[in-house]
């Protein structure tokens, strides 16, 4: 299957402290990765090494044949200004930036993709709404929906469930599911057995990376991964863990 | 009746109410960036280091609003580089910046031999006495600042909105926060002969301010910011005309009246929709 992004011994870090040491991850097409880790382990460092935010010490990315403007992102809890004037279409459409150029205009077509996924949300309603008045889990809706208007080849989520009620969770696996059919996916979550029956496989963040071929996982291979994080059981085996329930 | 036309036809009058209106239009824009960002003390420190600039261009028998544009744009741009490429905390520079421009100015005005009967204007403004090179750089700054934001706006508010993230589609974060941090400079930095150094933050964020009482959309918000900034600054003007006062004081004065009228406005219409939902 075609690669689409490929990192070969990465160092990452800020400042003088190296956050990530040797990280090899390949990242096909169609491919839904979930990554799981302690706290303060790595992960939206991962990230933000993948979006080139932060520019590796050591070690490669490449991408292949794909438009790198081409990567949607739904940032980890918001540093943003909630009393920001900004209304939430003007954020969903800022997920079109790169495509419009600095002195780009907004087509209709544009600006029928965010009612559709506005619609899709369940957020019409608050389309012109100020940011400041929605809930956690409306403006994290808002973000899903910038993150994906720009239809990219590549989708990192940082922990998109927070603030996020059951309802919707549900809603939006299903919608990452059909996104995934024609995007890789990659998601940060710390609920393990929800993002188990939804990704393919997983990747345990730990200053070093362990690549799982398989949503399947159980306490021993997190340990020998050095993932120290503890799996809430769902089937009737303890400590055999984690398939669809 | 007959004393406001006559006055009307004085030129130095037409001079000042086009001062006014230019100086509500820069600032309008650029204060509800200053507002948005929450860069109010960045653009405080950046207005008293330019006193630095005046005093020397002053000791140099310079024009003290260029040694001023100098002064302050040189340290805008200072305090966004030490903030990004340094991990100093961005307050204590600006602090520093603010204490030390005001001192140099101080040094030089009172090293320079004579009276510096200016002085009061550059501190309180004087928006009685604008040349026509005045009114030449305000419109010049208007129509940087109105281009600016008519081909850039979305660009320089996403990036003021998520910079992280307009940085993953690789927006020119770097060029555009230079960019603005310079048009802050010289919005403050030409509109001190209108309001003065200590004044010229209010006239860039309490027209804003009301403004946002009534919308939270930004490019609405510059429209209002601009009007009442008009009607603000016009007000001023009469009464500094008037009194024979500083234009900086009366204008200011008037922007809080209009503060507490607006306030007032917002409270009674919140509770009339407070009434139609029951
Ligand atoms: N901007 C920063 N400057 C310096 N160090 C940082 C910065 N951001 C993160 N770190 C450090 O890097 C390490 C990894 O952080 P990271 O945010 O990648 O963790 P994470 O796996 O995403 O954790 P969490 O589950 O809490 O989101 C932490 O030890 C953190 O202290
Ligand atoms: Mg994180």
């Amino acid at each position: 299957m075609t690669k689409l992004l490929e990192l070969k011994s990465v160092y990452a870090g800020y400042d003088n402290k190296i956050v990530l040491r040797d990280v090899d991850l390949i990242v096909k097409k169609n491919d839904f990765i979930g990554i799981i880790g302690p706290n303060g382990g790595g992960k939206t460092t991962l990230l933000k090494v993948i979006l080139g935010l932060i520019k590796p010490i050591e070690g490669s990315i490449k991408f292949n044949n794909i438009d790198d403007n081409l990567i949607g992102y739904l940032p980890q809890i918001n540093t943003i200004d909630r009393k920001f004037p900004i209304s939430v279409r003007e954020v969903i459409l800022s997920g079109l930036m790169s495509h419009k150029k600095l002195f780009g205009r907004y087509q209709s077509e544009d600006k029928r993709k965010a009612k559709e996924l506005m619609e899709q949300m369940g957020i019409l309603h608050l389309k012109n709404k100020n940011i400041g008045e929605l809930s956690g889990g409306q403006l994290q809706r808002v973000f899903l929906c910038r993150a994906i208007i720009s239809n990219p080849q590549i989708l990192i989520l940082d922990e998109p469930d927070t603030y996020v009620d059951s309802h919707f969770e549900m809603e939006l696996y299903g919608v990452l599911d059909k996104l995934n059919e024609h995007m890789a996916i990659i998601l940060v979550s710390h609920d393990i057995g929800t993002i188990s029956s939804h990704v393919k496989t997983i990747a345990c963040v730990n200053g070093s990376l362990c690549y799982h071929d398989s949503n399947i996982i159980n306490q021993e291979q997190l340990k020998t991964y050095n993932c120290p994080i503890d799996l809430i059981t769902h089937g009737d085996v303890p400590h055999r863990v984690l398939k669809k329930h | 009746m007959n004393e406001i036309i006559d006055i009307l036809s004085y030129n130095f009058f037409q001079n000042a109410i086009g001062a006014a209106i230019l100086a509500s239009i820069s600032c309008g824009i650029i204060g509800t960036y200053i507002v948005a960002r929450r860069i109010v003390f960045i653009s405080g420190g950046i207005t008293h280091a330019s006193f630095g600039g005046i005093g020397i261009a002053w000791f140099l028998g310079l024009n003290p609003i260029l040694g001023a544009a100098i002064f302050g744009v040189f340290s805008a741009l200072g305090i966004e580089w030490v903030s990004k490429k340094t991990d100093v905390r961005q307050d204590s520079v600006i602090g520093i910046l603010w204490a030390l421009g005001m001192a140099l100015g101080i040094i030089f005005i009172y090293m320079t031999p004579g009276y510096a009967p200016n002085l009061m204007s550059f501190l309180f403004g004087s928006i009685l006495t604008v040349s026509s090179l005045d009114l030449y750089l305000l419109s010049a700054l208007s129509v940087l600042t109105i281009s600016v934001f008519a081909l850039m706006m979305r660009p320089i508010v996403y990036v003021a909105f998520d910079e992280t993230y307009a940085q993953t589609h690789k927006a020119p974060v770097q060029f555009l926060n230079y960019l603005m941090i310079a048009l802050v400079a010289l919005a403050i930095v030409l509109n001190i002969k209108v309001v003065g150094i200590i004044l010229v933050i209010s006239f860039l964020t309490i027209p804003q301010t009301i403004a946002n009482m009534f919308t939270q959309d930004f490019g609405k918000m510059i429209i209002g910011a601009i009007t009442f900034g008009i009607i603000g600054s016009l007000l001023g003007l009469f009464m500094a005309y008037k009194l024979n006062v500083p234009s900086g004081a009366t204008i200011i004065f008037s922007f809080v009246i209009l503060f507490i009228i607006a306030k007032i406005v917002q409270l009674s219409l919140l509770k009339l929709s407070r009434k139609v939902d029951e």
